[in-house]
């Protein structure tokens, strides 16, 4: 929880603080921006319309009556609001972005150059088949890739995201078991996992049971082993897991869940720190999400879209969510209904046919970098979190012995007694120049630190942020809490009074909550 | 590769830094059987030109809207874009950033989603939007699924005019996630008696507005006879670009609304990504899937934003979240909201003016062909034809002289032969008279 209030109450801190001194409020290139509907004059436009011929209008008497209430503003106000909340963000383009969990690395220009083609940008899903060919090849070649990466036999195209895909894949088990005649009750997450996998499965009406961790981080196999019985569905893991550590007993773990008649699904979300090197089907794995955002480098765009297509293994292939792509006697054919050969396909989770505009940039960025340097991307990416985990391991609290895979975890037993929290530590990283890392999670370790620099940094950049890490730890020793509390100072706002936000919730203009607002 | 920093220099510095002799040191744990020795069978690293070559040449395999008379709609509809929103949209600062978990490094993106969400609730009328879903379907099966949560029943009528995807998407996961659907027959030239269905089990009512078939309805007395029967009124927009002139749902009763907002600056992408709308009354704000944006202050008593009510969410509820949902559709909303804010009122308004005028025009036109008749009372920019003959040969017929001419219903209900000879003609500020005339003369030699 967010304890800015301390920061207010604390005098020692209120004489650090560097409040706005300016005459308006600017702060350089740090600009005070208004919302549109505070920049509104009605009758302006940003956009030139010819005015619609005389008609006779056919809405039957559902004319839209009274004003809606969108601002009026021109396109120069237009491009420099937007402009300037830009420079409101931090992003991959301005800096290391270490959050581990979510892969944040380069997104290649190239790949947006594609996408944006009319081929692809400007084609709809139901005009004839016969029209988009390129674009069913694309996705063919697209699904080919990711066949050969994952070893598994089909991949399940449409979800919007990887919670998506994890509903699919929970679905896919659900109905191979009702095809079995089973209908199993419960389905095991370990405590490590994202917060998407219990929501899922309990979404699909299983009851979420936790399998505790052993001390190295990874799944207590024996544990797992008592767990399991004839009413698991599935176990859904992550591997590597949100400790940044590989399972290393994940085939014995496989071979415990398919000796219970369950079934091995994988969260793909770290497939980064394997891709090219392992194949979860040679892990045993029966279905798994890939986080086209995530691995292969589509934007995250401040929160989507994504694109999370599952790879199922054969014992699941048959129930992949429509629409399918199969190789037919004339060439690719789009399956969209439940007929002949996809009669036990779960239906459909999505409109049309999946994230076009996703496949397009992950397929040019699966061919850019080719079999080699998609290996050499886990291995860089391996390197890099190793190599920041020994240099700051002496100056944080590394969780778990040993190498790490993708990301190297911490936990807060380097703040002990110094009053100073995980949370106060990531605000004091903002105003070094840095977005934190995770925190918090996983749920594992006391007051986690997850770092995940991804294999598009450089070695110096590393160094840069590992001397950064470190001149901060050192600080937090000595004992200079107030000024970590008081952190952020630098950014366009202090710490944001999250508290407040969810009891009051404010969720949208209007002329009330800015009066409201302003008797503050 | 040009997209890797590390030299091999970096690389056998860092590895003796870390203290192992190999980078396969550090895959250990990887247990020995499933340790690939060599690259897989895919082709090796590229440079920028010839994966643009060969992507390029896939591209110019298909047919894009812009280059033919094009009137395909059916829940993805092409609008024009200004050149302004994909320059925006393109800004690293928006496009390479993460979900604001960190408001104090997201102030921008956080402050576009609150605006965001009120051009939304203004649009549909509602009183509190969120910060969108994966698309106009997927919001649909969580309106349902809301609609349960919050009347404590498990069953919601579906109308007939519910687009067929939006049907399916809800009848996969009713199945998985055990709700049960009373699913009504398409009617494109009739009315349902939704009301009737009403009883003490029926949580929502889901209609469509313009419906699939494009028809215009009034949906304020089933509002009324659904509250009385204490059941909630589910509006699906697919055209979201249709509230600069219609009615919106929340002036007829609504109590969620779930929408496509793809119409506003977002390419029709084949498909995706698009953008999924959520609005809904504020008394039901608790119960809403995915992300809001709030406003507060910060330390300095300064307004600001933040991510808020994520009490609702899996990354901190788990499997009691409201929704299994975490990335959304950030970067489309993005492009909604720079589009609706160059359009402001007026450019709305006169935009879906523009839409209506030019399908009024055209279906007046198709409708004086012998043998066409036009199903609709009251449309928006989309209608049905039914067609002397099945339309999908009449579809495929117009492909091959260079006019996409919509949706042969039969794509989306194989199975019902009624529908065979129902297409489906949308008609956006982007088809011109000569395109209009390319239509009108082609589907009069196919017919004839």
């Amino acid at each position: 929880m967010n304890d800015w209030s301390r920061a207010l109450s604390n005098r020692a801190v209120e004489d650090l603080a560097i409040p706005a001194t300016t005459a308006g409020g600017n702060r350089g290139l740090q600009i005070e921006e208004k919302l549109i509907f505070e920049q509104d004059s009605p009758g302006r436009c940003g956009v030139d319309l010819i005015e619609a011929p005389s008609f006779r209008a056919r809405l039957g008497g559902l004319e839209r009556q009274g004003v809606i209430g969108l601002p009026g503003l021109s396109e120069p106000q237009v491009v420099r609001h937007f402009t300037r909340l830009s420079q409101k963000n931090y992003a991959i383009d301005s800096g290391l972005y270490p959050l581990g969990s979510c892969t944040m690395k380069h997104n290649p220009r190239l790949n947006e150059k594609l996408a944006r083609l009319p081929g692809f940008a400007d084609i709809h899903p139901l005009q004839p088949a016969s029209t988009v060919p390129g674009a069913l090849a694309l996705i063919d070649t697209l699904a080919h890739w990711l066949k050969i990466l994952t070893g598994m036999p089909a991949i399940a195209l449409s979800p919007g995201a990887g919670a998506h895909g994890e509903l699919c894949g929970i679905m896919s088990i659900r109905a191979a078991l009702e095809a079995r005649g089973e209908r199993r009750s419960r389905v095991l997450v370990p405590e490590s996992a994202h917060g998407t996998n219990p929501a899922t499965a309990a979404a699909c009406g299983y009851s979420v049971d936790s399998v505790a961790g052993n001390r190295r981080g990874r799944v207590d196999v024996a544990v797992l082993k008592a767990t399991l019985d004839a009413d698991v569905a599935a176990l859904m893991l992550t591997n590597p897991n949100t400790c940044g550590l590989f399972e290393d007993q994940i085939l014995e773990i496989a071979a415990a869940v398919h000796e219970a008649g369950a079934f091995f699904y994988c969260d793909g979300a770290n497939f980064n720190a394997i891709v090219g090197r392992v194949r979860p089907a040679d892990l045993g794995i029966d279905c798994m999400h890939l986080n086209l955002h995530k691995t292969f480098s589509t934007p995250h765009g401040g929160g989507g879209p994504g694109s999370g297509p599952v790879a199922l293994a054969g014992n699941l292939a048959a129930y992949a969510p429509l629409p399918w792509l199969v190789h037919g006697p004339d060439g690719l054919e789009l399956v969209e209904h439940k007929q002949n050969q996809a009669l036990r396909a779960i239906g459909r989770l999505k409109g049309f046919h999946g994230q076009m505009g996703m496949f397009v940039r992950a397929l040019a960025y699966m061919m850019s970098h080719g079999a080699d340097g998609l290996r050499q991307v886990a291995e860089d990416a391996v390197l890099n979190a190793n190599y920041l985990r020994v240099r700051l391991e002496n100056d944080l609290s590394v969780s778990f012995p040993g190498p790490c895979m993708h990301e190297a975890l911490f936990d807060d037993g380097f703040l002990k007694d110094t009053g100073i929290t995980t949370l106060d530590f990531a605000k004091a990283l903002i105003d070094e120049g840095y977005h934190p890392m995770t925190v918090y999670f996983p749920l594992v370790v006391h007051g986690a630190l997850l770092i995940e620099p991804t294999e598009t940094e450089s070695k110096a950049s590393l160094d840069e942020f590992a001397d950064t890490l470190k001149a901060l730890a050192a600080k937090a020793r000595s004992g200079e809490a107030a000024g970590f509390r008081a952190a952020p100072r630098w950014t366009p706002r202090r710490r944001l009074d999250e508290t407040a936000a969810a009891r009051k919730p404010i969720l949208r203009w209007d002329p009330a909550t800015v009066d409201r607002q302003a008797e503050k | 590769m040009r997209y890797l920093p590390l030299t091999d220099r970096d690389r056998r510095d860092m590895l003796a830094a870390i203290g192992v002799d190999s980078i396969d040191a550090l895959f250990a744990d990887v247990p020995d059987a499933a340790r690939l020795p060599d690259l897989l069978d895919l082709p090796t690293a590229k440079g920028e030109l010839e994966v643009e070559r060969l992507l390029s040449q896939m591209a110019a395999r298909n047919i894009p809207a812009g280059s033919v008379p094009f009137f395909v709609g059916g829940g993805a509809y092409r609008h024009h874009i200004p050149a302004a929103v994909d320059h925006l949209v393109q800004r690293g600062e928006f496009l390479t950033s993460y979900t604001p978990y960190q408001p104090e490094l997201a102030q921008g993106t956080l402050q576009y989603l609150f605006e965001f969400q009120t051009q939304v609730a203004l649009l549909t009328g509602m009183e509190v939007a969120n910060a969108s879903l994966y698309d106009g379907a997927t919001a649909c099966a969580e309106a349902v699924m809301m609609a349960n949560r919050l009347t404590r029943r498990g069953k919601a009528v579906l109308s007939g005019g519910l687009h067929p995807h939006y049907r399916e998407v809800c009848e996969t996961y009713a199945r998985f996630v055990g709700f049960d659907l009373a699913v009504q027959d398409p009617l494109p030239d009739g009315d349902e008696d939704l009301a009737g269905l009403l009883g003490r089990d029926i949580s929502c009512v889901v209609v469509q507005s313009p419906d699939f078939f494009g028809e215009i309805r009034d949906y304020s007395g089933l509002a009324r006879t659904c509250h009385d029967a204490g059941a909630l009124l589910v509006v699906v927009v697919t055209e979201i670009l249709s509230l600069g002139a219609i009615c919106p749902p929340g002036e007829m009763g609504a109590d969620i609304v779930a929408a496509e907002g793809q119409s506003l600056g977002n390419a029709l992408n084949f498909g995706g990504p698009h953008l999924g709308l959520f609005a809904s009354r504020n008394k039901f704000v608790r119960q809403m899937p995915g992300r809001l944006a709030g406003q507060t202050v910060d330390a300095d008593g300064r307004r600001g934003w933040v991510l808020t009510l994520s009490t609702r969410e899996q990354h901190i509820r788990r499997e009691k979240a409201t929704s299994n949902i975490c990335t959304n559709s950030g970067l489309c909303a993005l492009a909604f909201t720079i589009h609706l804010t160059l359009l402001g009122e007026t450019g709305l308004t006169r935009l879906a003016r523009l839409n209506h005028a030019a399908a009024v025009t055209l279906a007046e036109r198709l409708g004086r062909i012998p043998g066409i008749r036009i199903l609709n009372r009251a449309f928006f920019n989309e209608f049905a034809l039914r067609l002397p003959r099945p339309a999908t040969a009449v579809v495929d017929a117009l492909a091959e002289k260079g006019v996409l001419a919509g949706i042969p219903v039969s794509r989306l209900y194989p199975e019902r032969t009624e529908l065979a000879n129902t297409l489906l003609v949308a008609v956006t500020e982007t088809v011109t008279p000569d395109d209009m005339d390319r239509f009108e003369r082609e589907i009069g030699e196919a017919l004839s």
